[in-house]
């Protein structure tokens, strides 16, 4: 299985727009220049990769301020799938 | 320059399927909103789309005709038939030729696509209904109505998402006003209620749960609907030389792009589009009373388009009434702007302003006058019409109440 975290900073890696160096989990998403497409198409990459459901609605605010929530947010939803499976 | 004036009204939507019908929902604030049942949902989240769910073609057309006719095509020809009827006016003479024929489509005919493709992807079919392309084209809609009241001159579609009506119309108001043509028949269609077009839709997560509250606090998108409407444009001297009814003036039309973003609105193109429908009219700000805004319900559309309407307007802004008749019809993309443009010359007819429904409260965002929830009697000079399609494309219609 694909480790979550590393799949998930890779996925975010491939949006982001103006930050040198690795990702770390404290770095904001607001400060990688995601623009909202990048969002949805970052949101439909993960949902494809681990098989999951963001629940995500482009009207309200992202809820994940930071690569580590959302990392974490993801692991969250890929275990919960995997105990129902 | 001739002036142009609209003789004929033509309405099929979410909550009326004439012109009447129509304006009288708007009027009374009552919505279109309801579980899907004119496509399969079962995998999908949407519970809530504005469906023409009443219409039976077989009212309409006779058995041959439906072979040709996807429902993008029906509701378009239903609601000129009603225009043109209205109008008094017969194209089985000279006159057709000089006729125009402009019907914008977002998507063109979706029920046939949807159809053909599960039948050859997911069924396996050995063969598919030889008419498929004819009826998905477009064009569809504007060939449909120029055969069935035999419309000879320029014909054609156009096709800018959200804005494919309101450049239509605006496309034909110029030919009529120059005088390139004697008379025109303008509008949109859209049928977009298909199972893999509204799965497409929810993919880019901007689609309401519940409903379409426009500039509303808490608002959660769109609501997708479907419909068609159509305008009889002639100028002002033909009409009056018939002693045709004249149900309202067009007298601005202004366009831009954003050559921005794909999908997220720019204040600066909706502001030209605005300006320039003004200047085209001659109309200075201050003459303008209403707004039926473009108003989605997104959380991007609605900020940036009250941004759009202070710059625009200015200290004006505040006096203008404002409303997103899409809070009660939903969102019919191509035909959207058509359906919009009806309820704006009724609104200057009637002397009342349609409500922005399902409105719960003040967006700090919003902070102009939408006239939430109930429509106002108030006397209209002019109005504007907002149309800003994916794709960063902005079309603006400028009409007057018609007073001789």
């Amino acid at each position: 299985m694909v480790d979550v975290a590393s799949g998930v900073i890779e996925l975010i890696a491939g949006k982001v727009r103006n930050k040198q160096g690795p990702l770390q989990l404290s770095d904001p998403l607001e400060s990688l220049g995601l623009e909202s497409l990048d969002v949805l198409e970052l949101t439909f990459a993960i949902e494809e990769t681990f098989n999951i459901e963001i629940p995500f609605n482009a009207n309200t605010e992202f809820d994940f301020k930071t690569v580590g929530e959302l990392v974490h947010a993801v692991e969250g939803l890929v275990a919960k799938k995997t105990a129902s499976a | 320059m001739n002036r142009v004036v609209v003789t004929g009204l033509g309405t099929v939507s979410p909550v009326g399927q004439s012109s009447a019908a129509y304006w009288a929902a708007l009027a009374a604030g009552r919505t279109g909103f309801g579980p899907p049942t004119i496509f399969d949902a079962g995998r999908l989240n949407t519970k809530s789309v504005a469906e023409v769910n009443d219409f039976v073609a077989a009212d309409h057309f006779d058995v041959r005709q439906i072979g040709f006719l996807d429902r993008v095509s029906q509701l378009a020809v239903v609601a000129a038939r009603e225009a043109i009827g209205q109008s008094g006016l017969s194209f089985r003479n000279g006159l057709g030729a000089r006729t125009a024929a402009i019907i914008g489509s977002g998507i063109g005919g979706q029920t046939t696509q949807d159809d053909n493709f599960k039948r050859i992807y997911a069924d396996n079919a050995v063969r598919v209904h030889p008419l498929i392309i004819p009826r998905t084209m477009p064009n569809a809609p504007a060939s449909q109505i120029s055969m069935f009241f035999g419309i000879k001159g320029p014909t054609y579609a156009v096709s800018t998402a959200c804005a494919s009506a309101t450049h239509s119309i605006g496309q034909a108001f110029h030919l009529v006003r120059a005088g390139a043509v004697a008379c025109a028949v303008a509008g949109g269609a859209e049928a977009q209620l298909t199972t893999g077009t509204v799965k497409a839709w929810e993919a880019m997560r901007i689609l309401a749960p519940d409903t379409c509250r426009p500039f509303s606090r808490d608002r959660k998108g769109m609501v997708l609907g479907e419909g068609a409407a159509i305008l009889v444009l002639e100028p002002l001297d033909h009409a009056t030389a018939r002693g045709a009814d004249i149900l309202g003036e067009i007298v601005g039309f202004g366009m831009s792009a954003d050559a921005g973003d794909l999908t997220a609105p720019d204040p600066d193109g909706m502001v030209r589009a605005m300006t320039a429908a003004l200047a085209d009219a001659g109309l200075a700000p201050d003459a303008i009373d209403y707004v039926n805004a473009h108003g989605t319900g997104t959380t991007a559309n609605d900020s940036t388009e009250t941004t759009a309407l202070h710059a625009t307007f200015g200290a004006h802004a505040r006096q203008l009434a404002i409303s997103s008749t899409k809070s009660m019809v939903g969102h019919a993309l191509g035909a959207a702007g058509a359906l919009e443009a009806v309820a704006t010359l009724m609104a200057l007819r009637e002397g009342v302003i349609p409500p922005t429904m399902n409105y719960l409260g003040p967006d700090p965002a919003c902070d102009l006058d939408y006239v939430p929830n109930e429509a106002r009697r108030q006397p209209l000079r002019a109005a504007l019409s907002n149309s800003f399609a994916f794709g960063g494309l902005n079309a603006v219609l400028a009409f007057r109440r018609f007073a001789g």
